[in-house]
């Protein structure tokens, strides 16, 4: 048989498929190299810039390092590591102490290089710290979060030693000096390129200029990010992965094939049904770490609307059906926040003493004067959890002739929403990065009435009891002030805690070395694979 | 022939000025605030204020207006918040991958939708007319998602015969130096075989689901025109002249159909471009069609101008190709022209 040219086309068509085999056989670079597969990538490299988004932290992690960085501790469930908030190391600080009086910090620095090649002096360390406090937007909230708030805080001592004067004695100060803000920048390589600009904004968005254990190597905005290890890196123990490719996968099916299939390592954001079924295969190793400090909650509002009746929200508590929900909408990948004790922990988010009570909803909401019509929103962009949920408070609410509309609110328009402060109810997840109970509440219930006080809540007594809180010196003090807001807030329920969500990473049986951070982006320089 | 490509494109220089003014007001009046969207979650209200500053988005909408049709005529769109990158320069990344994938979907419905749409008017009422009907119904009803996650189901997960849906190459793979940005075409122009045939693995599956989404109109659109073709008075006259069956289909009664047939390509082709946004996210494909839907639900305008006025430039262009290829098609509109 001679070759027709229908043979011919139909051996073309084929060949692709034939060889993929091949690629699979290509394991050298395999090996040495980590794919992992998200749902979106960084939109810049500079994580202190104006309107960068969550994986821009993986960056600033990765790529750059700090003066500090939280101490590694093992993950209950076992798994790999997560974080001590407490406990801290030296990155680029080989040494550190605060003063006696308790007002400043002076910081030792080790003999790193930058990827330029350059040592990293404090004189870089100052910069990068000036910069963080003035460049406006997240990063300089996040400094004012440790008091870290003016450049005359910080000060060069000698070309390797560099001194952090406080504003006041604040707990969250060298916390705060580990998360992904205040990394470390090459200041002379970012002057250089700055075209004048005194922080170098459009350069330092498209290149890195750090001391990290990784550079990027590649950076395609929507597509792909490719890391390679520093080998120079001083901070810590070199990784083991010498190359980390990052492909941005929008369909979390494709993301989940991928894992399952084996040719993806580790895979990010999959919906957590896609957690629970893999978890449950035993094939993949799914590691979920309680997010710290972060809960799943109703905000009720208490300025505006029917839920300004307490009597209401206690009702609205007494009514949800927890395990329900914490089944339906989270498939059991988290901690439930019902049925708490009468005195609280000195812990936070923590279970409320409420759990579902139909009649003591009814009681409630009959002496509040019976049921109305309120509406429910929800970020769209949440849907795959709150989704389930709100419909789960629709059906409870009706049982105690309460008629909830939901309302699905788009990302972009969100924000504007929660800032309007107007809706009864707000279904939102909310998580704060220094894990401090008052961290959390001086965010979303306190009178300074920040974006995130959804339900609006304004109390004087418990302002007092946070702002005390944040600045107390004293263990037990603190103990005793955080009791005290919590069992305040048990009562007032302006917010409903529902769960506390878990943040789960799915990674193959040869990943190891797993280590969550705070800011929930990957850290690779802890990883194995083999 | 020049002249009326020249007096073509100057109909379309008002509807251009059209889309400009109509995308700017439309991306305006969308709810949502990018500033407070780009602010990041812990934001005060100053920092908002100095964005919205920065973005430009406190000036007074006529002012916006006039810096943006100036950059315009410098050919600078803006820049994209949601990559962080100017936006000339996405829709460069982004436009072949889109133009590829959708080109080679076309290719491939076009090589079973005609064949199929004129056997089944030919031989109108048999098996195969049923089957063309069939398949149409099934392609128009199945969305492409769906049929996307089932090809990609059984022959990647299933039977791992294709390889991973990771966008438009193996992660191992390296792109070819950059020329027409078609990844195959650059691919063969640098004569890498090994790149060509990664990408071609790449695109199959993500082509034939858009391939059978795409048939139906083709099919059935050939089918039609074909069955009123074949019912003329040439047809017939042909016919009884005594010319044989596959020169009176192939040639005469093929070559007339071709008319509505064209136009209904261009459409299914220039509505492929832009809304394949399941299929790109199915198989992580880099196109424009979810670059635009990301930067709508991010309230992100340039990149949502950008789009429409690409699109809407791609339109006139394919008109206008469309209006020629009926010119080669058939002699009378030349002339009319």
């Amino acid at each position: 048989m001679g070759i027709t040219r229908r043979a011919a086309i139909a051996g073309g068509m084929a060949a692709p498929f034939v060889m993929t085999t091949r690629v699979g056989a290509q394991a050298p670079s395999r090996a040495e190299t980590l794919l992992l597969v998200q749902e979106y990538g960084p939109n810049s490299l500079d994580m202190q810039g104006i309107g960068s988004s969550q994986p821009v932290n993986g960056v600033a992690l990765n790529c750059y390092d700090r003066l500090l960085r939280f101490k590694p501790v093992p993950i209950p469930t076992g798994g790999g590591n997560q974080v001590s908030m407490g406990e801290l190391e030296g990155e680029l600080a080989e040494s550190w102490q605060v003063a006696s009086d308790g007002m400043s910090c002076t910081f030792k620095l080790r003999d790193a290089k930058f990827h330029s090649g350059r040592p990293v002096t404090a004189k870089d360390v100052k910069w990068s710290l000036d910069r963080a406090c003035t460049i406006g937007g997240f990063a300089t909230t996040q400094m004012n979060a440790g008091s870290l708030e003016k450049p005359e805080q910080f000060v060069v001592v000698d070309d390797k030693t560099f001194r952090i004067d406080f504003l006041r004695k604040d707990k969250m100060t060298l916390p705060n000096l580990a998360v992904t803000i205040p990394f470390i920048f090459d200041s002379e390589l970012a002057i250089k390129n700055s075209g004048g600009d005194p922080h170098a904004k459009e350069w330092l968005k498209n290149n890195v200029a750090g001391s990290g254990a990784y550079k990027v190597e590649s950076w395609k905005p929507g597509v792909e990010t490719i890391y390679v290890r520093n080998d120079d890196w001083a901070c810590g123990k070199l990784p083991q992965l010498r190359r980390i490719i990052a492909r941005d996968i929008a369909s979390p099916s494709t993301r989940r094939a991928l894992i399952e299939r084996g040719d993806a390592d580790i895979s990010y954001g999959l919906p957590p049904k896609d957690f629970k079924d893999l978890a449950d295969g035993g094939k993949i190793n799914v590691v979920g770490v309680p997010i710290p400090n972060g809960v799943w909650g109703l905000y009720l509002n208490a300025q505006v609307g029917p839920f300004k009746d307490v009597r209401l929200r206690q009702a609205v508590a007494w009514v949800l059906p927890y395990d329900k929900m914490l089944q339906a909408s989270l498939f059991g990948r988290g901690v439930d926040m019902s049925g708490g004790a009468e005195t609280p922990k000195v812990a936070w988010p923590q279970p409320f003493p409420y759990k579902t009570n139909l009649e003591k909803a009814k009681e409630l909401v009959s002496a509040a004067g019976g049921g109305f019509k309120t509406t429910l929103q929800f970020d769209a962009g949440n849907a795959t959890v709150a989704e389930p949920m709100s419909v789960l408070i629709k059906e409870a609410l009706g049982a105690i002739g309460i008629d909830v509309e939901i309302s699905k609110v788009p990302g972009a328009n969100f924000r504007t929403e929660i800032a309007k402060k107007t809706n009864p109810m707000t279904l939102n997840r909310f998580a704060g990065w220094l894990d401090y109970p008052d961290y959390y509440l001086f965010w979303t219930m306190h009178g300074n009435n920040s974006i995130f006080n959804i339900a609006n809540y304004q109390n004087p007594a418990l302002d007092k009891l946070i702002d005390a809180a944040r600045f107390a010196a004293d263990k037990a003090e603190y103990d005793k002030l955080v009791v005290d807001f919590v069992k305040l807030v048990n009562n007032e329920v302006p917010m409903v805690p529902i769960a506390q969500p878990t943040h789960d990473v799915a990674m193959q049986k040869s990943i190891g070395g797993y280590q969550f951070q705070p800011c929930r982006e990957p850290d690779f320089r802890y990883l194995t694979k083999g | 022939m020049l002249r009326m490509i020249g007096a073509r494109l100057m109909t379309t220089i008002p509807s251009v000025i059209g889309v400009i003014i109509v995308t700017f007001l439309l991306t305006r009046v969308l709810p949502g605030d990018t500033a407070a969207y780009f602010a990041g979650p812990a934001a005060s209200n100053e920092a908002i204020a100095e964005i919205r500053g920065k973005l430009g988005l406190d000036q007074p909408l006529p002012v916006q207006f006039v810096s943006y049709v100036t950059a315009l005529a410098k050919g600078d769109l803006g820049q994209s918040l949601t990559t962080g990158q100017p936006v000339t320069a996405d829709l460069a990344q982004r436009l072949p991958a889109s133009a590829e994938l959708t080109l080679v979907g076309l290719i491939l419905s076009m090589a079973i939708a005609l064949p199929l749409g004129v056997l089944a008017a030919v031989k109108q009422g048999s098996w195969i007319d049923h089957l063309c009907r069939i398949v149409a119904t099934a392609g128009v009803s199945l969305p492409v998602f769906f049929t996307g996650l089932l090809l990609v189901y059984i022959f990647y997960f299933v039977l791992g015969w294709s390889p991973a849906p990771l966008g438009r190459l193996d992660v191992f793979a390296s792109e070819p130096p950059r020329v027409t940005g078609l990844l195959l075409i650059d691919s063969l122009l640098a004569r890498d075989l090994e790149t060509f045939r990664a990408a071609f693995a790449q695109i199959i599956l993500p082509a034939v689901t858009l391939a059978i989404f795409s048939l139906a109109p083709i099919t059935r659109m050939t089918r039609a025109s074909m069955l009123a073709v074949l019912g003329a008075d040439f047809v017939r006259t042909a016919r009884a002249s005594g010319l044989s069956s596959s020169k009176v289909i192939g040639t005469y009664a093929f070559r007339n159909a071709m008319l509505p047939v064209v136009t209904t390509l261009g459409m299914v082709f220039s509505f492929l471009l832009g809304a394949n946004v399941l299929v790109e996210k199915v198989f992580a494909w880099p196109g424009i069609g979810s670059y635009a839907v990301e930067a709508l639900i991010a309230s992100d305008y340039a990149p949502i101008q950008g789009f429409v006025l690409t699109m809407a430039i791609l339109y006139v262009v394919l008109n206008l190709l469309i209006d020629i290829t009926y010119g080669v098609i058939d002699p009378r509109v030349r002339l009319e022209g």
